[in-house]
């Protein structure tokens, strides 16, 4: 059936679609109509399923922890300050091994109050045992949701997944998607498993208890083993959602025009669109470029990543996000796999607190890199679209991060 | 056999021995009782709190029920989670228990408390109040008493105890009762009501904590009789609204069949510091309180 929907919708129809059981989320604009639409099929009817409408994001997960104990399969959403709100219990969530997909409307915190989207919240939030996918359009929404209860589910991984998509440009953008009903998704998506521990009365158990130092490493290692499987299970999940039903993602990465590109742009989200028209204008002006579109973090494709990247003259990551006092997060990540290859890595800061970033800026962001890589003068990274005269107004200088 | 106790309270233990509870431990007895009062189709949610030590360490348990250890502030919304899934499986004969302490209650716990029980989700929720937060080394919470020493207030508090029975009961929940550890029968009893009416339930259980309250081990018992023989804790529940003292609060209404406070506080290190001008205000908030139910139960 196809429809036309927003990212926030595609989210709604998604969770209907993989038949999930209990729904408990805190409003937060700009995720609210993923909420709005799944508590309108519950109460229709048209999911056999509890909507539990907390008082915040921190009970929001709690309550979906003590469901997911409990054997259903759960879905809930947030953005920015109600997913830094819920953090500790997404620690819960990814040590007691339960697979809850949430999706995650990324947008900038506060202060100054922003609705509008930066990847900083979620990207914060990488390093807690959490699968975490970025969607770059509606469609893709959809069907990533359904793919990762599949990954989250499989008894190799057993953890939990974050969906992101970019606030407004995906979660208020109608496009047409093709949605998939319940019956279709079933042969793709069984029932959950009562794994990897569920409260059953016949056998008791004790889940969370102190445990010393000559245990806990086990559990953490334990993880990160679970997350390295994950990857395999993510690509599998892809495969046979595309036999299935036609669309597929490439896995952990998407790539455009890549197999003779010398320069690889490297995008995450939204962006990603503008990025293709912007290597296609590239292209034609005789720059070999490609793309290359993260569409898993975590865990994070290190060797696809570097397989891909080594060779190529000159990689610019742009990041939607700042770690303060160190550049883009992804950006630092490639920098990492690419150090002892001949690759030079430019990474730019650009589209923070929702600032427009549209094709033409990516053809300059080449252009510039490019520039700085044949100059010898790349800096640690570089922020891209700065009013560099309100700045000076402000403080009386201008910083650039200096090239190491 | 014959002890009137067995009656009411069930051999079956749920609650194993062993554990690293200390001695004479209110939290200990308070819930080897709450799991014989339920049985064993409970499944128990533990915030921090002494029972996240004293149910023992990975990978061992003293718990012969299905229990989950949970974030400070999230074991109210986590059994909500528990409950509405059980309820969705089929499984909704099942006791969902919250057994938390009185920081993990009437500090960070409240707002979870207060969601939970608005919704109405079918929980049994218990305090056990040992009136600070003991497992960290016995500093202040919203529950503590006016003047009682405490590792963050060692001059003694000077804020009143918060009233978490009442603040829930104005949600308008179907029971909400208080507990003492000297009377097991009206706690098991109160324990059972609960269990057999639906929605949110809430029980506030008084846990006199002999290295915190600064009492000798052998004393949980008589400390707590004293606590409400003097009025100090009063028993009651509102069930379905209406108000009602239980057990030997009933008779207390009449102000000289109270002992005076001061019997009760001069048992307790933590309360040796009182000058006689304290006593006799705490011995005021004490008679208040009396006048409150009093006027109460005039309706």
């Amino acid at each position: 059936m196809r429809l036309v929907l927003t990212g926030n919708y595609a989210a709604a129809y998604a969770a209907k679609a993989a038949k999930v059981e209990v729904v408990s989320a805190y409003p937060i604009t700009p995720q609210t109509q993923v909420v709005e639409k799944l508590s309108e099929f519950i109460e229709r009817g048209e999911m056999n399923a509890r909507y539990i409408r907390v008082e915040s994001e921190h009970s929001a997960m709690a309550a979906c922890i003590g469901a997911a104990m409990a054997g259903a399969r759960v879905f809930t959403a947030t953005s920015a300050h109600g997913l830094i709100y819920m953090s500790e219990m997404l620690w819960w969530a990814a040590g007691a091994r339960l697979p809850i997909v949430m999706g995650v409307i990324t947008r900038a915190m506060a202060p100054p109050w922003s609705i509008w989207s930066d990847h900083c919240d979620l990207l914060s939030l990488r390093d807690i045992g959490w699968i975490i996918y970025f969607c770059e359009n509606a469609q893709e929404v959809f069907d990533t949701i359904i793919q990762a209860y599949k990954v989250a589910e499989n008894e190799e991984v057993l953890l939990p997944a974050m969906v992101g998509w970019d606030a407004f440009q995906t979660s208020h953008t109608a496009e047409p998607v093709d949605v998939l009903s319940p019956d279709e998704v079933s042969k793709y998506l069984p029932p959950r498993r009562p794994l990897p521990y569920v409260i059953d009365f016949e056998r008791p158990f004790t889940h969370g208890s102190l445990c010393y130092p000559d245990r806990y490493m086990e559990f953490r290692y334990l993880m990160d083993l679970s997350m390295s499987k994950a990857k395999k299970a993510i690509v599998e999940a892809d495969e046979e959602y595309g036999d299935l039903f036609g669309r597929k993602y490439g896995g952990v990465l998407e790539k455009y025009l890549c197999e003779d590109a010398e320069i690889a742009v490297v995008t995450m989200g939204v962006l990603s669109g503008d990025a293709r028209y912007a290597v296609d204008i590239l292209r034609k002006e005789g720059y070999k470029v490609g793309l290359v579109r993260l569409r898993v973090v975590r865990p994070f494709p290190s060797s696809e990543l570097k397989k891909e990247l080594k060779s190529k003259k000159l990689v610019c990551v742009i990041d939607r996000n700042i770690s303060i006092g160190r550049g883009g997060i992804l950006g630092t990540e490639i920098k990492a796999l690419l150090k002892n290859s001949s690759a030079n890595v430019v990474n730019v800061v650009a589209g923070i607190g929702g600032r427009d970033v549209s094709y033409e800026d990516i053809v300059n962001i080449v252009k510039r890199s490019l520039d700085l890589v044949e100059k010898g003068e790349v800096p640690e990274y570089m922020w891209y679209g700065i009013d560099k005269e309100y700045v000076v107004k402000a403080v009386g200088e201008y910083y650039e991060p200096p090239a190491l | 056999m014959s002890h009137p106790l067995f009656k009411v309270i069930p051999k079956e233990e749920y609650f194993l021995p062993g554990t690293p509870a200390c001695p004479g431990c209110p939290a200990a007895l308070g819930l080897r009782l709450l799991l014989k009062a339920l049985g064993p189709k409970t499944v128990i949610v533990i915030p921090a709190c002494c029972s996240s030590i004293i149910q023992g360490a990975y990978p061992r348990s003293a718990i012969k029920v299905p229990l989950i250890n949970i974030a400070f502030a999230a074991s109210a919304a986590t059994a909500s989670g528990i409950a509405e899934a059980l309820e969705l499986k089929g499984i909704g004969d099942a006791n969902v228990v919250v057994w938390a302490g009185d920081g993990g209650t009437a500090d960070i716990g409240l707002q979870g408390l207060s969601g939970a029980a608005e919704r109405g989700h079918n929980i049994i929720y218990v305090c056990y109040d040992n009136e600070a937060y003991m497992n960290t080394g016995i500093q202040r919470s919203g529950a503590t008493p006016y003047m009682a020493w405490t590792t963050t207030t060692p001059t003694g508090k000077r804020e009143i105890k918060k009233d978490i029975p009442l603040i829930v009961a104005m949600h308008r929940v179907p029971y909400v009762a208080t507990a003492a550890l000297a009377y097991p029968q009206d706690y098991v009893m109160k324990l059972r009501k609960a269990a057999a009416k639906k929605g949110f339930k809430y029980i506030h259980l008084l846990a006199p904590c002999p290295p915190g309250w600064r009492f000798d081990s052998s004393k949980t018992i008589e400390i707590s009789r004293l606590a409400v023989e003097t009025g100090t804790w009063v028993l009651y529940e509102i069930e379905d609204g209406k108000f009602r003292l239980t057990g030997p609060s009933k008779g207390l209404i009449d102000k000289s069949k109270r002992k005076p406070v001061a019997e009760y506080l001069r048992t307790q290190g933590r309360f040796s510091h009182l000058s006689d001008e304290d006593m006799a205000k705490i011995q005021k908030i004490v008679d208040e309180n009396w006048e409150w139910i009093k006027r109460w139960l005039e309706g």
